[in-house]
């Protein structure tokens, strides 16, 4: 038995993952990092669009700072999320940022004098400050009040993630590529590593370590159709369901972008419309305004998700033999524009459609895009049943995302988190020996190989293939963008008896080494799981929240749903979780309950809203000398790691 | 886009390393041609429908992440963004990227070659202040153009593509190769990095660096991300020779 150890072992080596074991490096501790294959090809490379952090520094950023970007991230979520975490984020996003500039990030600039931009329709000029010039510049993003969004043209990912890796491998932090966790090492409460099967020798292999953390990505291929890669499998927070012990949080909070391309799903950016583009009908009618005359195309994701699947309803969608679609203009920004600021866009457009997107309009449906659910976690990081345990990234439920998240504000937590989990993750190394029986992990590796090993001794049974094709296509109509009692119900029978089937798969390809179908017999049994989670959880929330949008209960109900799912799965042979829920308490909300300002408002209040509206009015009257950093203290005290606490610097205002 | 079905014929390299006694043979599959088909669509098809063991890497599936490079028909591409509509034939005939760690069947071990070239180009910014930034303060600023061109020269997806379709990397196995090339003037053109022109010489100054380029130029022709290979080999050639 091969066993490795080591001091911080990260599962995952996308944006997440790579900032939390460069945190470890820096603090003098060992770590490895895991991957399915080369870092530089994680699903941080695909994101465009940008990076959230109140810089401030174009002109349409003007006034923006933490509060606002606290405001939008907590509206954003529908009040879902945990505001102390969105508190830490919106503070150590700026850092973030430019620490990601010192270690190499072309952010695009702020060019000072005048320049073109198209908004709401129409060509405005701008005209950005002498004294910002050469700044990181940002755009327009959805749901945001202010100009936010810093980007390096559309690669931003793939630019922030480049940087990330080089500082990894500058630091010399070894990445282990091809290798997939399978397993969690725990006992008592306790994690100590994962089995990890390498994928191309077929060998498991015991990683041991102080802490473990996983920042394996989202879940979006329970899915038919997403925007994400085809590793974007959730296996990390499958794998922590798995142990029984640590808890999911939100598996029902699942985001849909309103403009993938159609029918593959690969996305184009928000910044198309950040930067001016238009949604258009069969008609070539701009119908967005009619349905959010303030926001329009630029209202929050799954709104403007929720209206063009509406839209599409009333028959206004243009028919194609992959079903009706609608379009994205984005001609009237002009060419120039679109090579240099939505390059990745044109290519996407060219290779895929056949399109030009300069004088055509591109076909776009909502699609699946992001789990806002995943590992549970407290403040730090660190999962609240299952000590040792740390997640980050997409893959966990850190929860500053509540049940929708912003554009930009995905790739923000990534770094963010990985800088302050990271911390804590140091924190736990040096506080905790590494002390495990052996037998505990011979114990552990057996029962995986055993697993195997049945697998490839079986002649007959389900074909991994379909098992997952039909897990999808449930997933798809009936735990979709819109969602009802009766299809949830199905939806969960359905997948009982999917996971009954996962048990008994057979393969055709029978070697134990390098194996597609091993591989994909490995993680559908677990996808199912995960899948179950989200559609029970949300059969179970009788309400509308963000992105969880239910038909026979379209009110969000603030009175007996203000509160984050977990689910748990305590035995192989059960096939539904355990839910839970945590409450949210209101009373010590820095922002209580409100309306997001989208369609109606047909909120059903929570009666402690009401009194902490009425006790910060009271803080305020009687603190009238407090400046925004006092007030925050005041109503909401979060601890961060003593190296980011100072204040952020913004142009014209310095350090206020 | 044509409605009528064809059939599509694939020939694929087979072979599995870690198999005893396997050696490469090319098979033959058939499939459906569906409407806007890429060859990633098609490999999965065979792999679900035909033989589950064949072996390949797509990750992204959008041209963005630089996993699935593989010789189509003789050209080095990626192979998500591929459609199957380009090959009037219908035959298309696949192998693995030359002048990599072959895994098995079309997948190769470009992750390996990367790191390494990382490495040795040190492809990271050099400033000895850069750790104590204060991160509180407004970032340092930078020309807006010549952030545009850095990015220019960073789109690289480190495809392998232009290692494979080189000439001098097929003579030479030490060969930086243009995309080690690329990321040198990525860095030698941002500000940020306080590396001198003598530094840069110490890593590609000889005949398995920048000298040993025949500028041939399969590189440009082959890089799907158009990245200005010609520009670049020559602003390097001309920047280590003032030091020679
Ligand atoms: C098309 C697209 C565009 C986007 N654009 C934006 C944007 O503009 N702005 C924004 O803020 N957000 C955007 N997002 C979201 C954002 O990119 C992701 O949420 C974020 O990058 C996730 O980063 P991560 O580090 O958590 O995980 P990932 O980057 O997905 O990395 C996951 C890592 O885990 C590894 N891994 C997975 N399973 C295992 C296992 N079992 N064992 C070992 N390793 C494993 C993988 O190899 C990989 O290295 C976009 C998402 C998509 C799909
Ligand atoms: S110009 Fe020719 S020899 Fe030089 S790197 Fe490119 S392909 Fe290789
Ligand atoms: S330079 Fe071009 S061909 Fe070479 S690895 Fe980068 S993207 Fe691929
Ligand atoms: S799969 Fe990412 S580039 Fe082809």
């Amino acid at each position: 038995m091969k066993v490795i150890y080591t001091d911080s072992l990260v599962i995952g080596g996308g944006l997440a993952g790579l900032r939390i074991a460069i945190a470890s490096r820096q603090r003098g501790y060992d770590t490895i990092v895991l991957s399915l294959m080369p870092a530089k090809r994680s699903h941080s490379a695909a994101a465009q669009g940008g990076m959230q952090a109140s810089l401030g520094a174009s002109i349409k950023g003007e006034g923006d700072n933490e509060e606002v970007h606290f405001e939008d991230t907590v509206k954003g979520s529908d009040w879902g999320c945990d505001q102390d975490v969105a508190r830490m984020f919106v503070n150590t996003a700026p850092k973030a940022i430019r620490q990601l500039t010192a270690w190499g990030v072309p952010w695009s600039r702020v060019k000072k004098g005048d320049r073109q931009v198209v908004i709401n329709g129409k060509k405005v000029t701008i005209t950005e400050k002498n004294e910002a010039h050469g700044l990181i510049t940002s755009r327009d993003f959805g749901g945001t009040k202010k100009w936010r969004t810093c980007f390096t043209s559309d690669g931003t990912g793939h630019t922030m993630l480049y940087a990330m890796d080089n500082k990894a491998i500058e630091l010399g932090i070894p990445v282990h590529e091809r290798k997939e966790a399978i397993a969690l090492i725990h006992e008592d409460g306790v994690c100590h590593g994962a089995v990890v099967r390498d994928l191309v020798t077929g060998e498991l292999i015991a990683y041991v370590a102080k802490a473990t953390t996983i920042a394996t990505g989202g879940y979006g291929r329970l899915y038919a159709v997403s925007t994400n890669a085809v590793i974007s499998e959730g296996m990390g927070t499958a794998i922590a369901l798995e142990t029984g012990v640590a808890t999911l949080g939100n598996m029902e909070a699942v985001q849909f972008h309103p403009t993938a391309i159609v029918p593959v799903g690969i996305l184009t950016t928000e910044g198309c419309r950040g930067d001016g583009g238009l949604l258009l009908d069969k008609d070539g009618y701009r119908f967005m305004p009619d349905y959010e005359p303030d926001k329009k195309e630029l209202a929050s994701r799954d709104v403007v998700s929720r209206r063009m699947t509406e839209h599409i309803r009333k028959g206004k969608g243009v028919s194609s033999r992959y079903g009706d679609h609608l379009w994205l203009d984005i001609t009237l920004l002009g060419k120039e524009h679109i090579n240099k600021n939505l390059r990745e866009v044109k290519e996407i457009c060219e290779y895929f459609l056949g399109i030009d997107p300069v004088k055509e309009y591109i076909p776009v449906r909502p699609t699946q895009h992001y789990s806002m659910g995943g590992v549970r976690t407290k403040a730090t990081g660190e999962s609240p049943n299952l000590k040792g345990l740390f997640s980050a990234g997409e893959a966990a439920c850190w929860d500053m995302h509540g049940f929708n998240r912003l554009g930009g504000n995905s790739v923000a937590e990534t770094v963010v988190a990985g800088m302050i989990v990271g911390e804590y993750v140091a924190d736990h190394c040096a506080e905790n020996d590494l002390n495990i029986d052996t037998k505990l992990i011979e114990k552990f590796v057996r029962r995986e190989e055993n697993k195997i090993i049945k697998l490839l001794n079986r002649d007959v049974g389900e074909n991994p293939f379909e098992l997952r094709k039909e897990m999808q296509d449930i997933m798809m109509d009936k735990v979709g963008i819109f969602r009802n009692g009766a299809d949830l119900a199905k939806a969960v029978e359905e997948l009982k008896v999917l996971n009954q089937r996962a048990k008994n798969i057979a393969l055709r390809n029978r070697i134990s080494t390098s194996n597609p179908e091993l591989v994909e017999a490995i993680r559908v049994p677990k996808m199912i799981r995960l899948a179950q989670c989200v559609a029970y959880g949300a059969m179970l929330r009788t309400e509308s929240r963000g992105a969880h949008a239910r038909e026979d209960f379209p009110e969000r109900n603030d009175k007996e749903w203000l509160k984050r799912t977990l689910t748990t799965w305590s035995s192989e042979d059960n096939d539904l979780p355990e839910v839970s829920y945590e409450p949210l308490d209101i009373m010590r909300m820095e922002m209580p309950p409100g309306s997001r300002g989208y369609g109606v408002d047909n909120t059903v209040h929570h009666p402690d809203t009401e009194k902490r509206v009425a006790e910060i009015e009271e803080i305020k009257t009687a603190h009238p000398d407090a400046d925004r950093f006092e007030m925050q203290e005041l109503l909401n005290p979060i601890e961060i790691p003593e190296k980011f606490k100072g204040k952020n610097e913004r142009i014209g205002r310095g350090f206020k | 886009m044509s409605d009528q079905e064809r059939t599509l014929k694939f020939h694929i390299l087979r072979y599995n390393p870690q198999i005893k006694g396997d050696t490469p043979t090319m098979k033959t599959y058939e499939i459906k041609e569906a409407p806007g088909m890429t060859i990633f669509i098609a490999l999965n098809e065979i792999r679900e429908k035909h033989d589950p063991s064949i072996q390949f890497d797509f990750i992204c599936r959008a041209g963005i992440c630089g996993s699935c490079a593989m010789v189509i028909n003789g050209q080095p591409d990626l192979a998500c963004r591929t459609l199957t509509s380009k090959f009037p034939e219908g035959e298309i005939k696949l192998l693995p990227l030359p002048g990599f760690e072959l895994i098995g069947d079309l997948s190769v071990n470009t992750g390996k070659f990367m790191r390494q070239m990382s490495e040795r180009v040190e492809s990271w910014i050099h400033d000895k202040y850069a750790e104590n930034v204060d991160l509180c303060k407004l970032e340092e600023r930078m020309d807006p153009d010549t952030a545009d061109e850095i990015y220019e020269l960073e789109r690289c997806v480190e495809c392998g593509c232009c290692v494979s379709a080189c000439a001098t990397k097929r003579m030479r196995e030490g060969f930086l190769s243009a995309v080690g090339f690329m990321r040198l003037a990525r860095y030698a053109l941002d500000p940020r990095d306080k590396r001198s022109d003598e530094e840069f010489y110490e890593i590609m100054g000889d005949d398995d660096g920048v000298f040993g380029c025949m500028t041939l130029l399969g590189c440009q022709d082959y890089c799907p991300k158009d990245l200005p290979h010609q520009t670049q080999i020559a602003y390097l050639r001309r920047k280590m020779a003032m030091i020679n």
